[in-house]
């Protein structure tokens, strides 16, 4: 049971970063479909930090140190699609699509010819952080506290307070909602823009690493993040792009997908006998459901999706 | 005052020269990426790669390749057109993937577990794919699911379905599924003779010239009927095609169940060759329908311009199997290929850039001849 | 020099091109301090241009901008509101799910370390907000107040700011006629105070009312400057129009035949708020008469058409055309049994912006045996030789005729595009929904007089019109909705239009 819970809470804390992330570049006016991307990218960075702090690092500065890689690399990466979407008015779906596949052959091509690097036979892509990884857990009794819980609930107290207290927030979920009003007050859309998509890159970065952390064996970087990106992206949807529903919808989501690996555990589920795949499955089929009961009266941020020209007012 | 327009700005050869630009930058991008990683073997690796099978230095074996290539350029074309279909629909069908997914779990199901002939396979691979579409479509129509997400999740859902029935017909040794050669000769493609001349590439099968066949009815479907009409104008303007009484949901659904039906038949047009066999513990979708986006982007959106370029990002993808393995790995052609589609975002711009540097010649043009 | 140092603002021998055109051709506006000055002229006449330049939205090639006589550079919006210019645009730019104060204070929000300091702003809009007397309540959601509302807020949003140049863009066009009254009071207010207003408009009545002097640009060109109190408004439509210009539609007198389309009961749901937007109305059209829906944007016009039209289901009653059922009937079923509509928004849904003129000719009959085998294939031939008919017929002009993707026509052209295909489908009911809308006086005096041939030639024409010129001029038979009900019948040569706004402002009702 208490796995369960550590399970829930690891897996909600990846979704409410990336969902975060997704919900400021939304509001700006930018759709990033390419979390995926970005999250890998993240996971990158925040692995290859662990790998190459030298043992003796203390804990605090692990932490700091690769949360910052990840945080760092997401962004970079989510300049791509800054570039496009805002100074080349481009299909924001086309160039989404286009970093989750890049960001998952560029982090295997990287990794691969590492370790091959290293050692001629060594084709895997993996990293070795089990090691490092020890410093983001501390153990209550027989619950694994993981520090990146902690910083999920920051994040979310965070966002909450950027985009509802502050003048920040107010004109980024201006240029989301009528870049035309924004900009004839004087706010700059394309730099209120640019900020949304470096957020939602430093969450997702920050993401990624959760994600591939969360897990008992080391992360194939071949494999992406398995569609956490839109399940982050359906948790958004369904939370109506408000901090505090996305982080409720993130532990619900947390919890099905959590389902999948310890459910071995519960004697019940183990009666009913049914095969693995369905509980890997079961996010994927929720979030569907969810979103079939729940899209009809979305209200998404209204200019999304549409390049603002400056020309055409 | 009939002039004859220029050539630049006629748009098929914006089209082509946009691709081109995106296809020259994305193999500079990719040999830059190279360098980083061991500049040694830089060059060769990226010769290799546009190489593919001209490695080989005998015609047969050329030929032979050759062959391999098109046995898995015509899925690609498929998932391709899959993607084009909808597209001009106004969907972003990111599906195709699972679509195809679901295709081989239909055809393989039924060659090795049903024992039908290779055309009911081919016609279950068809109807598996258009019913996945058609349930994207069935929520973007009836409860506003945006498709990119219904599709995504549908396409895990698929993976771990197809798994789940294809290890009923897979080999007890191994992951795989068995071989249709041994289990089922008549579920596999014929060949009429076309593997005779790729120097007995028994591979290459009538799946090849069908995809020909099939981007060119796209391509009538979509210029030259009712149907077309109809389906385009609701990806246009759903509002003014609901205004002149078109079935604007029937339209989304169908055009769903069609991208569908096409990429599940691109499954049906590899697996059914017995070139692959399905890896049932297969953790990932397989990129076929990610590269249909790549191809559908770099063909201009044009039906017979996928053909080319799915050819060529198959091209490179085998290519990639080529390279220096001591060095590279083989997802080198997979991030080229992501990148070239990356660079497909910036066609628009590229198009628009051409005809501002146009207008601005012809002015400047209109402003010496008034002078003389 | 005394009189130079006098103007607020200057704009001098503004040049502004596009490709294609030359929006503004050596314009010159000198704006008083302390006047109201209007700026006059059609759609197109580059009024809006001209604005775009002021608030650096558009760098001009020629021209220089002076404030209080010295040469300004004013490169975007915050320029122009550092020199205390401010603008309330036609289309408002309020962020719908903002309050009101939210939007007033956007860009120039009080702060502490980036923390926004509401309180202090609130208490600095309640005051505008009762000196001027322009009543708004902060909290509520732009989204759910008046439209009325929705201008005082655009104007406190320019007093906040401290702006001494106003600009008002086609302020009344959304406007009831007591609710234009109540704005021309503010505006002499704010000269009162010592500020300098542009009032931009079309409407000649108003800046009669308003105005101290006066502006005409005409197709990209500066025409002069008048005084009004020495001006008439005949001199004023002629310097903007370039000729007279008969306001007055000929047409003979109506006369109503059987009746075409029988409306009982009907309600239609609202798609923004949970109330119903069209409330139990029932009428009914007669051939040979043209009946107009008059009222304010946005009380129910928009849902009764699409009631009849079928793009919105009805909740409740039944509508009968021409004698047959038609209350669920599929809308292509509509449109084939006599059913016309010209649409209120002709891109969103009138034309295929991206298809050509030719399939847009077709739109509405591209099913029909003569366009298609029965293979389903088009006939290509066809529908060119149709098109061209069209083409020809109606005078729609477009660069490369019947292949001329519809997103490059001019608007007046787009219009009478859809007017031509919807009239050559020979209608038994013609619904036009705001025809002439941003239409220049040309384009305007065709359509009404293809309205009335239409009348004429014994259909029945249901008009659906927010401008009250329109409806006195045109309308056989007027009908005014206030709040998704019907609130009065009046016959045009009997009623006022102080009267009209009165039932329009639901201010009087008459027990239908």
């Amino acid at each position: 049971m208490i796995l369960l819970l550590q399970y829930m809470l690891i897996f909600a804390s990846v979704l409410m970063l990336v969902a975060l992330g997704g919900c400021f570049s939304e509001h700006s006016g930018v759709i990033n479909i390419g979390l995926e991307g970005i999250m890998v990218m993240g996971a990158l960075g925040g692995a290859l930090m662990m790998k190459f702090l030298p043992e003796s690092t203390p804990a605090i500065g692990i932490i700091v140190l690769v949360v910052l890689a990840a945080i760092l690399l997401g962004v970079i990466y989510s300049l791509l699609l800054a570039v496009a979407a805002v100074n080349f008015k481009a299909d924001q779906t086309l160039v989404g699509t286009a970093m989750n596949l890049l960001g998952t052959a560029a982090a295997t091509v990287f990794v691969k010819a590492m370790n091959t690097a290293e050692s001629v036979d060594n084709v895997s892509s993996t990293i070795q952080y089990i090691s490092a990884k020890k410093a983001f857990i501390v153990n209550i009794g027989s619950f694994e506290f993981n520090w990146f819980m902690l910083l999920a609930l920051i994040a979310l107290i965070g966002s909450y307070i950027t985009l509802y207290k502050t003048r920040f927030g107010l004109r980024l979920m201006a240029c989301g909602e009528h870049p035309q009003a924004a900009d004839s007050v004087g706010i700059n859309v394309y730099r209120m823009r640019y900020a949304g998509v470096l957020i939602s890159g430093m969450l997702g970065g920050l993401g990624g690493i959760v994600y591939i952390t969360a897990g008992v064996s080391e992360w194939k970087f071949e494999n992406g993040v398995a569609g956490f990106g839109f399940l982050a992206l359906a948790v958004m949807i369904f939370g109506q792009w408000k901090p505090t529903r996305i982080a409720l919808a993130a532990l619900l989501f947390g919890f099905f997908r959590a389902l999948g690996n310890v459910y071995t555990g519960f004697d019940f589920l183990k009666a009913l006998n049914l095969p693995g795949s369905i509980y890997n499955m079961l996010p994927y089929i929720i979030s569907l459901v969810v979103l079939a009961f729940t899209s009809k009266k979305s209200r998404a941020p209204k200019a999304e999706g549409i390049p603002y020209d400056k020309g055409q007012r | 005052m009939k002039k004859k327009t220029p050539i630049l700005r006629n748009g098929a050869v914006q089209s082509l020269l946009a691709s081109l630009l995106c296809i020259l930058l994305g193999l500079l991008l990719g040999y830059i990426a190279l360098l980083f990683i061991n500049p040694a073997g830089a060059g060769e690796a990226i010769l290799t790669i546009v190489k593919n099978f001209m490695t080989y230095s005998r015609s047969t074996a050329q030929l032979k390749y050759l062959g391999s290539t098109l046995v898995k350029a015509a899925p690609l074309i498929m998932c391709s057109l899959s993607v084009l279909f909808a597209y001009k629909v106004g969907l972003f069908n990111i599906g195709a993937a699972g679509q195809y997914v679901v295709g081989t779990g239909a055809c393989l199901y039924c060659a090795l577990g049903l024992n039908l002939p290779w055309y009911l396979c081919l016609i279950a691979a068809i109807l598996a794919g258009a019913v996945l579409g058609a349930v994207s479509g069935l929520l973007k129509a009836y409860c506003n699911v945006n498709e990119v997400i219904s599709c995504i999740m549908l396409n895990w859902i698929s993976l771990y379905t197809v798994n789940t029935l294809l290890t009923l017909v897979k080999e007890e040794a191994s992951p795989y599924t068995k071989t249709l050669k041994s289990t089922n000769p008549g579920a596999m493609l014929p060949s009429l003779g076309l593997g005779q001349l790729f120097s007995k590439n028994d591979y290459v099968t009538i799946a090849v010239p069908l995809a020909v066949i099939v981007a060119v009815l796209v391509w009538v479907v979509l210029e030259k009927t009712k149907l077309g009409y109809e389906l385009k104008a609701t990806g246009c303007n759903k509002n003014a095609a609901k205004y002149c009484g078109m079935k604007e949901q029937k339209n989304l659904i169908l055009t769903m169940a069609i991208a569908g039906g096409l990429a599940g038949m691109g499954a049906a047009m590899l697996y059914l060759t017995g070139f692959e066999q399905w890896q049932c513990t297969q953790s990932a979708v397989p990129a076929m329908g990610f590269n249909g986006i790549a191809a559908a982007f770099l063909g201009g959106l044009h039906p017979i311009g996928t053909l080319f370029s799915s050819y060529f990002i198959q091209h490179i993808t085998n290519g990639g199997a080529y390279v220096d393995k001591t060095m590279y790995s083989a997802q080198i052609s997979d991030f080229i290929s992501a990148l070239i589609i990356y660079l497909c975002g910036f066609v628009l711009f590229f198009k628009f850039a051409l005809n501002k540097w146009l207008n601005k010649r012809d002015e400047k043009k209109a402003v010496k001849g008034g002078s003389q | 020099m005394k009189l130079e140092q006098s103007y607020a603002i200057e704009m001098l021998n503004i040049t502004k091109r596009f490709p294609g055109i030359v929006a503004n051709d050596n314009i010159t506006l000198q704006l008083r301090k302390g006047e109201i000055h209007a700026l006059l002229g059609e759609n197109g006449a580059g009024k809006s241009t001209l604005m775009s330049v002021l608030f650096g939205l558009y760098q001009p090639e020629e021209g220089v901008i002076k404030k209080d006589g010295k040469v300004v550079s004013i490169k975007d919006p915050n320029d122009a509101n550092a020199l205390g210019i401010g603008m309330v645009h036609q289309h408002f730019k309020l962020v719908e799910c903002f309050t009101v104060l939210d939007n007033i204070i956007m860009g120039v929000e009080p702060c502490r370390h980036g923390f926004l300091q509401k309180a202090e702003a609130r208490e600095k809009v309640l005051a505008l907000s009762e000196k001027y007397g322009l009543q708004v309540d902060p909290d509520a959601l732009v989204e759910d107040i008046t439209v009325g509302m929705q201008q005082r807020t655009e104007i406190l949003k320019m007093l906040y700011r401290e702006n001494e140049i106003l600009i008002f863009d086609e302020p009344t066009a959304v406007l009831t006629p007591q609710e234009i009254h109540e704005l021309m009071q503010i505006m002499k207010n704010l000269r009162a105070e010592g500020k300098s207003l542009l009032f931009i408009s079309h409407k000649l009545n108003e800046i009669m009312e308003v105005a101290d002097r006066c502006s005409v640009l005409r197709k990209g060109k500066y025409i002069g400057t008048v005084d009004v109190a020495g001006s008439s408004q005949e001199e004023l439509s002629r310097m903007m129009v370039g000729r007279d210009v008969n306001f007055k539609v000929e047409k003979k007198p109506s006369q109503p035949g059987d009746v075409v389309l029988d409306v009982k009961g009907m309600t239609v749901a609202s798609k923004r708020h949970n109330n119903n937007a069209v409330k139990k109305v029932s009428f009914q059209v007669r051939r040979g008469e043209i009946v107009c829906i008059a009222g304010i944007d946005g009380n129910g016009q928009t849902e009764l058409v699409y009631g009849l039209t079928g793009l919105e289901p009805l909740k409740e009653g039944t509508l009968t055309l021409n004698g047959q059922d038609i209350t669920k009937a599929a809308i292509r079923k509509r449109n084939t049994s006599g059913l016309s509509h010209i649409p209120e928004d002709r891109h969103k849904h009138g034309l295929v912006l991206d298809y050509t003129l030719e399939d847009n000719m077709v739109l509405q009959r591209y099913f029909e045996t003569q366009f298609i085998t029965p293979a389903g294939f088009l006939k290509r031939k066809s529908i060119r030789s149709y098109a061209e008919k069209l083409i020809e017929q109606y005078d729609v002009r477009s660069g490369q005729g019947p292949v001329t993707m519809a997103r490059s026509m001019s608007g007046g052209n787009q219009q009478k595009a859809i007017i031509a295909r919807e009239i050559d489908r020979n209608p038994e009911l013609l619904i036009a929904v705001q025809p002439t809308r941003g239409l220049d006086v040309g384009a305007i005096e065709y359509i009404h007089k293809q309205i009335v041939n239409q009348r004429d030639a014994g259909k029945g024409v249901l008009l659906v019109s927010l401008e009250l010129d329109e409806v006195m001029n045109v309308s056989d038979r007027i009908l005014v909705m206030y709040e998704g009900e019907i609130v009065g019948e009046f016959d045009p040569k009997e009623v006022t239009v102080e009267e009209l706004g009165l039932y329009m402002a639901g201010a009087k009702r008459k027990g239908a």
